[in-house]
């Protein structure tokens, strides 16, 4: 694949983006949707698709994706219908998924995207409810294939954006957008890897200047965004090199292999379903009130770009450290609640970019599993605040408080690091340092002034990392004076 | 046999000692004696229906005792009991039994009602004469060489042999008002949404409608009081506060507004039923009715809309009956051996053309797919399967807008029509079925013959209005004629008032 054809093309990418709501029950019955149960422990008569049940709308649903719908500068549907998607498959009780169909409850939204080099607006053509299937799993069993209901009706939201996206880094910048989002509205954890964001991708290219796009072929399969990115990339170099040898692309769906790294035929066109949709007669139309509206825009908290700005503005941040720290939800909520207990911002950022960023990838766990609490590191913050610590100290007094509970000022006591701005203390370790050094002494007195890094390195040294360096600093000077 | 009301019954008990055990056991004795040939029942309960006896007995003694105490029902073998069989007669259930109760069941025993046995119907309340059946037809009380009707076939020949006092049924495009009809009973089709339909195997669910059958209107309206009102389990029931039936016939009002459409009298309809019906209505005007002659133009589109959108909804309701969960499963080795066997009529047929070979391979159904199609084709009947293959073609890419979405815009015609109807009369009446009870066996091989029995039934469906067929006296061939009223969306007391009248004219 020469680089010169890849530059002829171009790519049209759209992707289907999969949220499972974070709802206590799922859609349409009163049982607990949770995860990591006893396979079919999590069901009632209608999961099971048993005969005479109902599905009954539960109204969360509905305000998750209202909320998201505004996120994304949706319009919202006054009023908007069921439909059911019928096919048969065993994990689909019913025989049908209750979806929306011609008239999706949000629409005509957008997401802004930030690449390393440019920003871009990616169009939301809907963005509509409907239910989850069971699993099938087809590896437990030599013989049979078994069917876990545990998931059947969990609520899904559905986003389709419109072919904006035109390369496979945009459709990852898109991904993370649309994870951060919905984790700032916590309706959705956006776990990729456990399958509570799910994409699917639509991948055509053309030559580069025309206006008609090119046969497009659907990915599935893609656990990670990461593999989404790779599953685009390749997908965009299958269908070029096919074009560049006379080939023509086919209209099928496509499997991510993660193992080959590579796409392989799912289904083509022809053995395309027809899933017959037609309105749910068992749900009357979601109506949604100006009042309902109101009240759910009321809940809508602050969302990422509006907090980095606020950042920046109240906290005089680099745009660069309002981006890390408002990337997720739970880590911008941590800041500022460190910053409440302290009034120290820079500090309080220092540290959660620093240390606690550190850390968190060390672990390779989120904020929410992290063992210090906003209020403890704020009491480390406020030791270095009130010149109790220095900075080295405060490192060491971190990495001491992930494993224990204990307060940063009994730790420091401890650690014997609680800093000395003792005179009568430093004063025989500095007349000590400058009788050892007398090169280092006359040096500095010829007038190589950064030695006094050094004098300070010693002294803190010698106090085992207690001495005030603001202190030991005065001392020397005044000492090497004449 | 007694076939006093329940509120009379109730009465002996109380005063004259007469013991519901005993009333029960009549009931029992009937089905014994009478069943094997009408052959109403599917299932029966007597065992619990005898202690359950006993327990209300006591209630009504000490004035504890819900409304229906008294009551002996027989349900349809759609409507799900905890712990009963609902098989809606078909093969495709098995031995399923529900592991939940109906709203309506849940109501029934709240009123202290005896749930006798399950009553026979046409497959998945397909059909108009209850002889699509895996447990054989009913036959009509009256005259045993004549079908009940259908599909609620059983719970009307229940009633009318005096099995059981009063039963309920499932009306879609008629399967109440026209078995009721032909039986010679009170068949109330309620407005859709007036009774939760959580519970009931679904046919067409935005036709279905649950509803009793009884002797007289008074115990129809008694039944319907305890089943009606919203339920949180049903989005589509609603949510408006019931008439107090029960109460309103007490002081029948004869001072109403009849409207008699001219498109309910028109070719099809036996002569001396549209003689009996006018004559009964005329007797109603000479007791202080008006009689206003009315048009609903399009009733004739009716049968067409309705067996578009009712198969359709029925093929994706059906669609769970796929032999995974419950209910009947095709033998494993017979779908095994069957793909061997095509397997080997397609090496033989190709076996000099390996490309042919490998496409027609790749073509064969996966055991899956194969499983699924045996164990439908096994367990649904012909009329159950001809609907479904019409639901699924009306549905389908391509035809969708030719059919389901034209037949939605006119089911809304058809309701405009009712609506304008409803501005100038409070009921509308006519006959409930174009002929009387016809042979059994007859119209089985002409599918659209027998359609067509429904022409008078389904507009109600269409429109999700209440409906009721009441006795209007008998045929020169003996049969039972049934009069029906149809009343606006939640008004129900106005059929009921009507159909009161009716009674009141034999006496």
């Amino acid at each position: 694949m020469s680089t010169i054809a890849h530059e002829r093309f171009e790519a049209v990418i759209g992707l289907e983006v999969h949220a499972q709501l974070l709802t206590k029950s799922k859609a349409f019955a009163p049982v607990a949707a949770q995860y990591g149960e006893a396979p079919n422990t999590q069901v009632s008569p209608l999961c099971l698709g048993h005969p005479g049940t109902l599905p009954v709308i539960n109204e969360n649903l509905v305000r998750y994706i209202i909320k998201m719908g505004l996120a994304t500068d949706c319009s919202v549907a006054p009023k908007s219908i069921f439909a059911r998607k019928n096919y048969f498959y065993p994990d689909l009780p019913k025989g049908y998924q209750i979806s929306q169909f011609d008239t999706p409850i949000c629409f005509d939204g957008f997401i802004d995207i930030e690449l390393d080099e440019y920003d871009k607006r990616i169009g939301i053509t809907r963005i509509h409810m409907e239910e989850d299937a069971g699993k099938s799993i087809h590896d437990q069993d030599p013989y049979n294939t078994l069917v876990d209901l545990n998931r059947a009706g969990t609520p899904l939201i559905e986003i389709v954006s419109e072919p904006d996206l035109r390369t496979p880094q945009e459709a990852y910048a898109y991904l993370t957008k649309i994870k951060q989002i919905v984790q700032y509205l916590e309706i959705c954890d956006g776990n990729m890897e456990e399958g509570s964001l799910r994409c699917d991708a639509n991948v055509s290219v053309r030559p580069r200047g025309r206006e008609k796009f090119g046969t497009r072929t659907e990915l599935k399969n893609m656990n990670s965004f990461r593999n989404v990115e790779k599953a685009i990339e390749f997908e965009i170099y299958r269908q070029i090199e096919l074009i560049e040898e006379g080939g023509e692309v086919v209209q099928q769906t496509r499997l991510w292999d993660t193992t080959k790294n590579q796409t392989r035929v799912m289904r083509s066109k022809e053995e395309a379903h027809d899933y017959r949709y037609f309105p749910e007669p068992d749900l009357p139309p979601v109506i949604v009130t100006e009042e309902l509206l109101a009240d759910i825009k009321e809940e809508l908290p602050e969302l990422a770009d509006v907090r980095q700005k606020r950042f920046m503005e109240e906290y005089a941040m680099s745009e660069n450290d309002a981006v890390t720290l408002t990337e997720s939800r739970y880590l911008a909520d941590y800041f500022e609640e460190v910053v409440s207990f302290t009034k120290s911002p820079k500090s309080a950022s220092n540290m959660v970019l620093s240390e606690v960023l550190r850390v968190l990838n060390e672990q390779s766990i989120d904020i929410g599993e992290f063992s210090v609490t906003p209020e403890r590191l704020a009491e480390l913050v406020k030791l270095k605040e009130e010149d109790k610590i220095n900075s080295s100290a405060m490192q060491d007094i971190f990495n001491a408080m992930l494993g224990n509970k204990k307060s940063p000022e009994e730790l420091a006591k401890e650690m014997n690091l609680i800093q000395v701005s003792d005179s009568g203390f430093l004063e025989p370790i500095v007349d000590e340092i400058i009788a050892n050094n007398p090169d280092e002494v006359q040096r500095y007195k010829e007038g190589k002034k950064q030695l006094m890094g050094f004098f300070v390195g010693q002294a803190m040294k010698a106090s085992r990392g207690k001495a005030n360096p603001k202190l030991v600093t005065e001392m020397v000077s005044k000492k090497l004076q004449n | 046999m007694s076939t006093n009301s329940i509120a009379e019954i109730r009465e002996q008990i109380l005063n004259e000692n007469l013991s519901l055990k005993d009333i029960v056991t009549d009931y029992i004795a009937t089905i014994e004696d009478q069943d094997s040939e009408i052959n109403a029942f599917v299932s029966t309960y007597f065992e619990e229906a005898l202690s359950e006896a006993e327990k209300i007995e006591k209630k009504i003694k000490n004035g504890t005792a819900g409304s229906l105490a008294g009551a002996v029902l027989g349900i349809k073998d759609l409507i799900c009991e905890r712990g009963r069989q609902a098989t809606c007669a078909s093969e495709i259930l098995g031995d399923f039994e529900s592991v939940y109760d109906a709203t309506v069941i849940e109501r029934l025993k709240a009123e202290d009602a005896i749930l006798i046995g399950r009553t026979n119907m046409d497959e998945f309340a397909m059909g108009s004469a209850n002889q699509f059946s895996r447990y054989g037809a009913v036959k009509n009380p009256v005259d045993t060489s004549k079908v009940s009707g259908g599909s609620s076939g059983g719970s009307a020949a229940a009633v009318a042999s005096n099995m059981v006092s009063a039963s309920l049924g499932s009306d879609t495009g008629g399967s109440i008002r026209q078995p009721a009809a032909f039986c010679g009973v009170v068949g109330v089709k309620p407005t859709y949404g007036r009774v939760s339909r959580w519970g009931l195997i679904a046919f067409a669910s935005s036709f279905d409608c649950i509803g009793p059958f009884a002797n007289n209107v008074e115990d129809a309206a008694r039944v319907l009081q305890a089943i009606s009102g919203f339920d949180e389990k049903d989005n589509t029931s609603a949510n408006i506060p019931v008439q107090n039936y029960t109460e309103e016939l007490k002081q029948p009002n004869r001072n109403i507004r009849i409207g008699v459409p001219e498109e309910y009298f028109g070719e099809g309809l036996d002569s001396e039923i549209s003689s009996n019906i006018n004559e009964t209505l005329k007797k109603l005007e000479s007791e202080g009715a008006e009689l206003v002659p009315i048009s609903l133009p399009h009733t004739k589109y009716g049968i067409a809309t309705y067996y578009i959108l009712a198969t359709a909804e029925a093929s994706s309701n059906l669609a769970r009956f796929d032999g995974i969960r419950y209910g009947h499963r095709a033998e494993k080795s017979s779908v095994v051996e069957e793909l061997k066997e095509e397997e080997g009529r397609l090496r033989e047929e190709f076996k000099d053309d390996q490309v042919q070979l490998d496409l027609a391979l790749s073509k064969m159904d996966s055991a899956l797919i194969k499983l699924y199609k045996k164990s439908r084709t096994e367990g649904f009947g012909t009329e159950v399967k001809r609907r479904i293959m019409l639901g699924t073609y009306v549905l389908s890419s391509g035809y969708y807008d030719a059919y389901y979405a034209k037949a939605q815009k006119v089911r809304r015609l058809i309701q405009e029509d009712f609506k304008k109807a409803f501005e100038k009369v409070d009921v509308i009446a006519g006959p409930t079925t174009p002929t009387t009870a016809f042979d059994q066996g007859a119209k089985l091989d002409d599918p659209v013959q027998m359609y067509l029995n429904d022409i008078y039934t389904t507009s109600a469906n269409l429109a999700g209005i209440c409906g009721i067929s009441v006795p209007s006296g008998s045929h020169s061939n003996g049969l039972p004629i049934g009069i029906q009223f149809l009343a606006d969306s939640f008004q129900e007391s106005k059929i009921l008032n009507a159909g009161r009248l009716v009674e009141l004219l034999d006496k």
